[in-house]
């Protein structure tokens, strides 16, 4: 059996390869991906510990978890898919209409 | 040799992440994120969770990823010529390097707490993972199930009129 701690190394780098993604990259929909990707991390580390604790709450969890991704997936790609209408881009530098 | 097998899918796993954050063409990022949740299902295989495994396939590299990559070509988004600002790069970089740190540093001081269950693997093969799941979900996470519902209802009303061009 892989020990507990190996699952939540792996978790934290791709939590952290999400952040990064979400910092450097200019374009919407990879930003969205890589909200996925850290979202995903989070749940590996749930369903981890999960076993480790031998309860199913944690998968419960999971469940919810990507009951909202999908939500978000709707709503955001909507967004970006009305924003394109508009403006012919979807570069966070050019989305700016609310900032001051 | 379960190690030996999870070294390789943690190293697919982390490998095709950092894909999804080099490469250029959007769809490339897509087709590196669908292997992720590919190494993320067989995880939770291997952590004796299959029916999340299922899920995992069928709603994240099924039903999401067919949507943005949808989006992608809907939108015919060409090859995203930049990155930010050079400064902008460095920062980020550092802002995750430090998260990730951080993280192993919580993991490396802290001791594993909380109410010990009796989910066991034998249980897991004997009653099945989807009873498990479905009984627990109905009986102790039902009002979170509930609410769960009425979420998917506001995503499904607000997709439709972000959509509209005139309502």
């Amino acid at each position: 059996m892989v020990p507990l701690a190996y699952y939540l190394i792996v978790s934290a780098f791709l939590f952290s390869i999400g952040a990064i993604g979400v910092l450097i990259r200019r374009n919407a929909i990879v930003i969205f991906m890589c909200v996925e990707l850290m979202l995903n991390a989070v749940n590996l580390t749930f369903i981890a510990l999960s076993r480790d604790l031998g309860k199913i709450d944690g998968q419960i969890f999971v469940f919810f978890i990507m009951t909202v991704a999908a939500a978000e997936a709707a709503v955001g790609l909507a967004l970006m898919i009305a924003f394109y209408k508009n403006r012919e881009t979807i570069d966070v530098e050019d989305i700016n209409l609310m900032k001051w | 040799m379960e190690t030996f097998f999870f070294t390789i899918v943690a190293l697919v796993a982390i490998v095709s992440g950092i894909l999804v954050v080099k490469c250029r063409n959007p769809i490339n990022s897509a087709l590196s994120l669908i292997l992720t949740f590919f190494c993320l299902a067989t995880f939770y295989v291997m952590l004796n969770a299959p029916f999340m495994a299922a899920v995992q396939v069928i709603v994240y590299a099924g039903a999401i990823m067919v949507l943005i990559v949808f989006v992608i070509m809907l939108l015919n988004l060409r090859t995203d010529a930049s990155m930010r600002y050079t400064h902008a790069v460095t920062v980020g970089s550092i802002i995750g390097l430090l998260t990730l740190i951080e993280i192993l540093y919580f993991f490396s001081r802290s001791g594993l707490t909380g109410m010990r269950g009796n989910l066991s693997p034998e249980k897991v093969l004997s009653a099945g993972h989807t009873e498990l799941i479905g009984t627990s979900m109905f009986t102790e996470f039902l009002l979170p199930f509930e609410i769960t519902s009425l979420l998917l209802l506001v995503a499904i009303i607000g997709a439709v009129v972000l959509a509209k061009r005139k309502i």
